[in-house]
């Protein structure tokens, strides 16, 4: 039985900056722009460098249009400053560490103060509230625990609503489903390959999501599009909703989709955005494609100026059906860089370089495979056979398989499988290979 | 007493044994034995020829990763427990067998059997005292002709 996702459920008051009228929200904007301006330019020394490079105080910040003078902040910033670097709280007020994979061995480490972890709360509570989802509903978390942002950020957020959260996590779909009947589960969140995976398994089960409770789902940390959302609605009978975000940022609850479903709205009194042209840096207007940046307003421990987030998209402050003066995004269709996701997990071809050639010794020539099978993404890594690395006994070669095997399961931070071929085998165009073939139908 | 055996890596996939053997063939090259291990993912397939230098030239031109590798050629009396003798032998000895694989040659009631060893040196040693006959190239190569 479907209950009914009404748009009138009740306020919570948490979401009221959602409703600011534009000024307003301008205003407030501006005023923690110039706090966290101030902070990041007392306490990190890189982001102090770069102003004086330009020349540049926390003074000459007059109006939100001047932070376009601003230096960037580069996802390499943080690997380069690895461990401590852009903290700009000391650990005793830090209470909460995540981690994602950079883009070679080290990963990159994102910071929280009580106040952080407060608002990112908040930001997962206007997440959730912001698609109806409210007090009541029974929310099966099965995005991942850990260090990962995705599950504890979502955990926080659903509890603080006052829903009833399963801390499920990733993984045995069988369980997954059988919760799911069993509590009446209302709302799921997980990466949308994983939710169609789930799908094929309930077939195969013989069990129709359609007879279930379950309404809502909020499916993010990977890209899919329409279509995916068009067959897992049409197929579950939930409402499929797009949520952004990065951990370098805050984690999930950055942006978050509607009812109207038109694109995720930023939390930008949160997070400020601009799109930026990748090549140039310069700032675009309104409906035009470019590269997402954004700054953090509410965050102590890693105020993070003008980040490039890599993804490409627009932004449009067209007014919502939905009552938010909040700007929305457009669903990020690609990356400015070579980075892919898989099954939430962010992946650089230069991370299963480091990973080959840490058991090798020499780069082999190799390919990426991506595919996507009853809804699950596979990363295959062909690689080509050397004569150094050749040997006439299966047992030396398996050896050779699984050594890589580990060696990017550590690098990357997920299994891959490994496979040998002929050398000379792998595509290689204008004398660079194409590193990546995704092969997954979005 | 070792012969040379050339390895050669291959995928899993149709096609893929045939382009190695056709390319000898087509350049007068006889195989004398073979053997094909083969996995889930790739094969490697194992010759012996006479002229494996040359084969290994050609197939190094043609992108084929290649590997030289010391085999020992053991004759074997062909009667129950004809190989049991020889691996009883190395046993002993402490010798491990990688691989081994057959000749189709047959001279009176012996054949010959292709064997991969750790330490062939050793293996040699430890088969010769036994009494195990151990074909060196010129011997396996002259029964070949007859």
């Amino acid at each position: 039985m479907k209950k009914n996702l009404s748009n009138t459920v009740e306020f919570h008051p948490v979401s009221a900056p959602d409703f600011l009228p534009p000024p307003q929200l301008r205003d407030l904007q501006f005023q923690r722009l110039r706090a966290i301006v101030q902070r990041a330019y007392d306490r990190q020394a890189l982001f102090r460098q770069r102003m004086e490079e330009r020349k540049l105080a926390p003074a000459d910040l007059k109006s939100l249009a001047d932070l376009a003078k601003l230096p960037f902040t580069v996802k390499t910033d943080l690997r380069d400053t690895y461990p401590f670097g852009l903290f700009a709280s000391p650990m005793e007020e830090i209470v909460r560490l995540h981690a994602s994979s950079g883009t070679t061995g080290k990963p990159i480490v994102v910071a929280y103060t009580a106040a952080d972890v407060e608002v990112w709360t908040n930001a997962m509570v206007r997440s959730f509230a912001c698609c109806g989802v409210h007090a009541g509903d029974v929310i099966q978390n099965a995005y991942g625990y850990g260090l990962f942002t995705g599950g504890l950020g979502a955990h926080y957020g659903a509890e603080k609503l006052g829903a009833t959260v399963i801390p499920i996590s990733g993984g045995n779909t069988q369980r997954q489903l059988m919760v799911m009947k069993d509590f009446g589960v209302t709302v799921i969140c997980c990466t949308p390959s994983y939710f169609l995976h789930l799908l094929d398994q309930a077939a195969e089960l013989g069990i129709n999501l359609k007879d279930l409770p379950l309404r809502a789902g909020i499916f993010g940390a990977e890209p899919w599009t329409e279509n995916m959302r068009r067959r897992i609605e049409s197929e579950s009978g939930i409402q499929a909703f797009d949520i952004y975000g990065l951990s370098e940022i805050v984690g999930p609850g950055v942006a978050m989709e509607c009812q109207c479903q038109s694109g995720p709205h930023i939390f930008e009194d949160y997070f400020y955005p601009e799109i930026v042209d990748p090549k140039t840096g310069k700032v675009l207007g309104d409906e035009e494609e470019g590269e997402l940046v954004l700054t953090t307003l509410a965050k102590f421990a890693m105020p993070m100026i003008r980040y490039r987030t890599r993804d490409i998209t627009a932004l449009t402050s067209e007014q919502c059906k939905c009552g938010r003066h909040l700007r929305r995004i457009k669903r990020i269709s690609r990356r400015s860089d070579d980075m892919f996701i898989i099954r939430g997990i962010n992946v650089y071809p230069s991370q299963i370089e480091a990973a080959l050639l840490a058991v090798e010794g020499t780069l082999p020539h190799y390919q990426i495979i991506l595919t996507r099978e009853r809804g699950l993404d596979e990363m295959e890594v062909q690689v080509e056979v050397t004569a150094d690395f050749f040997s006439d006994t299966v047992g030396a070669l398996e050896k050779l398989q699984s050594n890589l095997s580990r060696s990017i399961e550590t690098t990357a931070g997920l299994r891959a499988k490994v496979r040998l071929v002929q050398p000379r085998t792998l595509q290689r165009s204008e004398g660079k290979a194409k590193r990546v073939i995704d092969q997954r139908k979005m | 007493m070792k012969l040379k055996q050339l390895s050669l890596f291959l995928e899993n996939r149709p096609g893929a044994l045939s382009d190695p053997v056709r390319l000898l063939g087509k350049n007068k090259l006889n195989i004398i034995t073979l053997s094909l291990a083969d996995t889930q993912n790739f094969g490697i397939l194992r010759l012996i020829l006479r002229d494996w230098e040359r084969a290994k030239q050609l197939l190094e031109k043609q992108g084929f990763v290649v590997k030289v590798t010391d085999v020992v050629a053991i004759e074997v009396q062909d009667r129950p427990g004809g190989l049991a003798a020889i691996l009883a032998a190395l046993e002993k000895a402490g010798i491990n067998v990688e691989y081994m694989y057959a000749f189709t040659l047959k001279k009176e009631d012996k054949g010959v059997l292709v064997f991969r060893f750790d330490d062939p040196d050793r293996a040699v040693q430890a088969l010769q005292k036994a009494r195990i006959n151990v074909i060196g190239e010129i011997e396996l190569f002259k029964r070949l002709e007859a």
